[in-house]
């Protein structure tokens, strides 16, 4: 594996860079909190970030594609997280799209990918219920056999980029017990399904989330993403790429809120002199930014590892990858306030948003904690 | 692509027709290997037979011009060829600081005939090096250094003290850093000048740590004739050599530290640490017992393959044709915190076990793990302390004003 851009990926990542930075500053993001949006991102600019062939990447080219992976992929989410940009890149085309990707047959792909990959569609997945946690396996939605069907009844949390999407995938227990890997069944569940409710669920960090409720939907055979019982595999995988996209977009924030910190320090003058001259502001200034590169290094050898499919090494470098990103961006995050000093603190500073960010961020797909334990496992104790 | 191939097939012969079969499956590290020089020692005669054969065939200094004695190897051959000594666990055929340190910088800034002299007898093992920078008065200041070198017609007469010289006690040469304008600003009076030991006035004294003995000696010297011709780039230019080759050093060092990859791990895919782990606190259902502790262990591990990755990256970039500048002070600061925070954990992992000093009633890898852990504390001081390399990278890397 190497860890350094191809050419063809450095171009991939100025053009990101550059796009996101013209088409959606951080003013942007603060303007569709304070309107209160209804939808919070703009379909228009989706189908833009379409039109660059951004959405296609994860898939195929004879499904439309372009073929890459996860090395390139990583480069957008990084780019839109550097200003927050809304768009659902997470949880509609790394989510919702690699389940399809991953799991669904002919029928339900031919249905569904051209849109996503059009940016006219917006698929979401249901992965989270309430009391959870990081617990994939943790499903009380149960689907029941209704006629020639099944019947979904429960409720799911947090669905990201819920609001607004055309349809959710929503796992569910065909058998066994809450816990259990066997017995989870992902459905695709249209938007205006009968007993389907989305509400969008408003969030510390303002994140398109939603909560997901069943109340008897229907849910026909041609429905189901994967085989019948067996979407925990499908799960996991799509949740580690995913984590890796995420972590991607928390590497864009830690950036853009360490360069903002760093802009400060050498600006802001006090007591006659630049702040950024004390050392203990650049003992703590260089201590950042050494988490943040480790953070960078971690993210590319995780994206490399799954897209040359690494077996048991792969999924220990997710881990460590969101180990890495929850502490580093908390960490950049907490020490831009601490330098901004009492304007960090208020509102009118775009700071609070990437502290904001970075703990929900955190909060998602498993902490750092989280993934020591993780990788303890996995690394055979 | 096809003739780094050939490269690797061709290397890979030559090796196992070349090498003695003792040294097949030897080596412990990447980095272990005969350190050579005049008052060298071989154990195993076989170690004299490799460093011979491989300073013929280039491969003591891969990179280094062949005219010098260098395998005159590009950098993706070199990482071939290292790639093989790992792969069949062959010892390197040379190590030290004459490799590491004065060959680069010789290379950057020695004259013709000061390449000609000393590179060779470097590749060739004849000479080993060490390092004269730190003195009593001079640490984290090294500028404020006071060791006086006074122009004598085409000689300079030295007189000082060097400290932490590592390995002068079996040194040949030593290049120093010593005062030859009093009045200059401090970093503009300094000349980097190279010294034969044995030249009368050299005498070096061991310096006892509190793990133990150890590498460091003090070095003195007391009306040392040295040839002007011995100043490596220019008379009061030595700050500029020192600086280039303080990075090499701190290279060096994040390579000592993990920064040249994850540890081997045992069979079962544990780490040496998660094995310790488990040995002293139990496992149950293959999960360590303590939960704290695995937690450590995976921070640890986890911690350890982050900073790995980070050194292969900037490696990487720099084969791609970026070169790396004061990154290398993050490396050093990360690889000797994690060094630090390694015998930390494997200490409190020994429990009582960790608290031998010598003699029987301990085991031997325990008595080696608490010396290493209280020699680890120097780790942050030596080579640059870690708040000195904060600086460096506040100022040269961040742009943070002065």
């Amino acid at each position: 594996m190497q860890l350094v851009l191809s050419e063809d990926q450095e171009l991939i990542a100025s053009t990101a860079r550059d796009f996101v930075a013209a088409s959606s500053p951080v003013s942007r993001f603060r303007a569709l909190r304070d309107t209160e949006d209804p939808l919070g991102y703009s379909p228009a600019l989706l189908r833009e970030m379409a039109g660059l062939g951004w959405l296609g990447i994860p898939f195929d080219e004879k499904e439309g594609g372009a073929g890459l992976g996860l090395a390139e992929l990583i480069l957008i989410a990084e780019a839109l997280g550097r200003t927050l940009a809304p768009e659902p890149i997470v949880g509609g085309l790394a989510m919702g799209g690699y389940a399809l990707a991953l799991g669904a047959g002919p029928a339900l792909r031919g249905a569904w990918l051209p849109g996503v990959i059009e940016g006219t569609k917006v698929v979401a997945l249901a992965h989270q219920e309430p009391g959870s946690r990081y617990d994939l396996l943790h499903v009380a939605t149960r689907a029941e056999r209704a006629g020639q069907g099944h019947s979904l009844t429960g409720s799911k949390s947090q669905v990201l980029d819920a609001v607004g999407a055309d349809a959710v995938i929503v796992p569910a227990r065909t058998s066994g017990a809450v816990g259990d890997r066997d017995g989870i069944t992902l459905f695709l569940v249209p938007k205006n399904a009968p007993g389907l409710t989305i509400e969008r669920q408003l969030r510390v960090d303002h994140r398109n989330a939603a909560s997901v409720r069943l109340a008897g939907v229907a849910c026909d055979a041609a429905s189901i993403v994967g085989a019948v019982g067996e979407g925990a595999a499908i799960l996991e995988a799509v949740i580690d790429r995913a984590t890796v996209v995420l972590c991607a977009e928390m590497l864009g924030g830690m950036a853009e809120v360490f360069d903002l910190t760093l802009e400060y320090l050498k600006t802001r003058q006090q007591f006659g002199v630049p702040i950024g001259s004390f050392q203990a502001l650049q003992h703590r200034a260089a201590r950042v930014y050494m988490e943040i590169e480790l953070a960078r290094s971690s993210v590319m050898a995780a994206a490399r590892s799954l897209d040359l499919a690494e077996a048991g090494e792969a999924v220990k470098l997710v881990s460590l990858a969101k180990a890495r990103c929850s502490n580093a961006y908390l960490l950049a995050a907490n020490e831009a306030v601490q330098i901004y000093g009492g304007v960090g603190m208020t509102d009118e500073y775009d700071i609070g948003f990437y502290l904001k960010r970075a703990r929900a961020s955190e909060l998602t797909f498993g902490d750092a904690a989280f993934h020591r334990r993780r990788w303890a496992t996995l690394a055979g104790y | 692509m096809a003739d780094l191939e050939s490269f690797r097939r061709e290397t890979r012969t030559w090796l196992e027709a070349n090498v003695p079969k003792s040294l097949f499956g030897q080596a412990g590290s990447e980095l272990d290997g005969t350190w050579g020089g005049r008052k060298a020692t071989y154990p195993n005669p076989d170690s004299k037979l490799w460093l011979d054969r491989g300073a013929a065939r280039g491969f003591t200094a891969p990179t280094w011009p062949k005219e010098y004695g260098g395998g005159g190897l590009d950098p993706a051959e070199a990482k071939v060829l290292a790639g093989l000594l790992r792969e069949l666990k062959l010892p390197l055929p040379l190590i030290g600081f004459g490799l590491t340190m004065i060959g680069p910088t010789l290379l950057r800034f020695g004259s013709e005939e000061q390449k000609k002299l000393h590179l060779p007898r470097i590749c060739r093992g004849e000479i080993r090096w060490c390092q004269g920078y730190s003195e009593p008065g001079a640490g984290s200041d090294l500028a404020s250094l006071q060791t006086k070198a006074v122009r004598d017609g085409d000689h300079f007469i030295l007189n000082g003290t060097k400290v932490w010289t590592s390995y002068a006690d079996q040194a040949d040469w030593i290049f120093a850093l010593v005062r030859t304008n009093p009045t200059a600003k401090k970093q503009e009076g300094i000349t980097f000048l190279l010294v034969d030991m044995d030249t009368p006035g050299v005498s070096i004294s061991p310096i006892l740590l509190i793990s133990g003995k150890s590498p460091f000696c003090e070095t003195y010297f007391k009306d040392v004739r040295v040839p002007v011709a011995n100043v490596i780039h220019k008379v009061d230019a030595g700050w500029t050599v020192a600086k280039a080759l303080l990075g090499h050093e701190r290279t060096m060092i994040a390579d000592a530290f993990g920064g040249a990859g994850p540890k081997p791990e045992n069979k079962g895919g544990r780490s040496f640490l998660a094995e310790l782990a488990v040995s002293k606190l139990g496992e149950e259902k293959g999960r360590l017992t303590d939960p704290i502790f695995r937690d450590e262990v995976a921070a640890f591990e986890m911690e350890s393959r982050a900073f790995a990755f980070t050194v292969q990256r900037t490696k990487d970039a720099a084969r791609a044709g970026h070169q790396p500048g004061s990154e290398s002070s993050m490396f050093k600061i990360y690889g000797t915190e994690l060094n630090q925070r390694r015998y930390e954990l494997l200490v409190r992992l020994l429990g009582p076990d960790a608290l031998g000093w010598d003699g029987p009633g301990f085991d031997d890898g325990d008595l080696e793990i608490t010396r290493e852990w209280l020699r680890s504390r120097g780790n942050t001081i030596e080579g640059g302390t870690s708040e000195v390399q904060l600086n460096i990278l506040a100022k040269h890397v961040l742009g943070l004003p002065a």
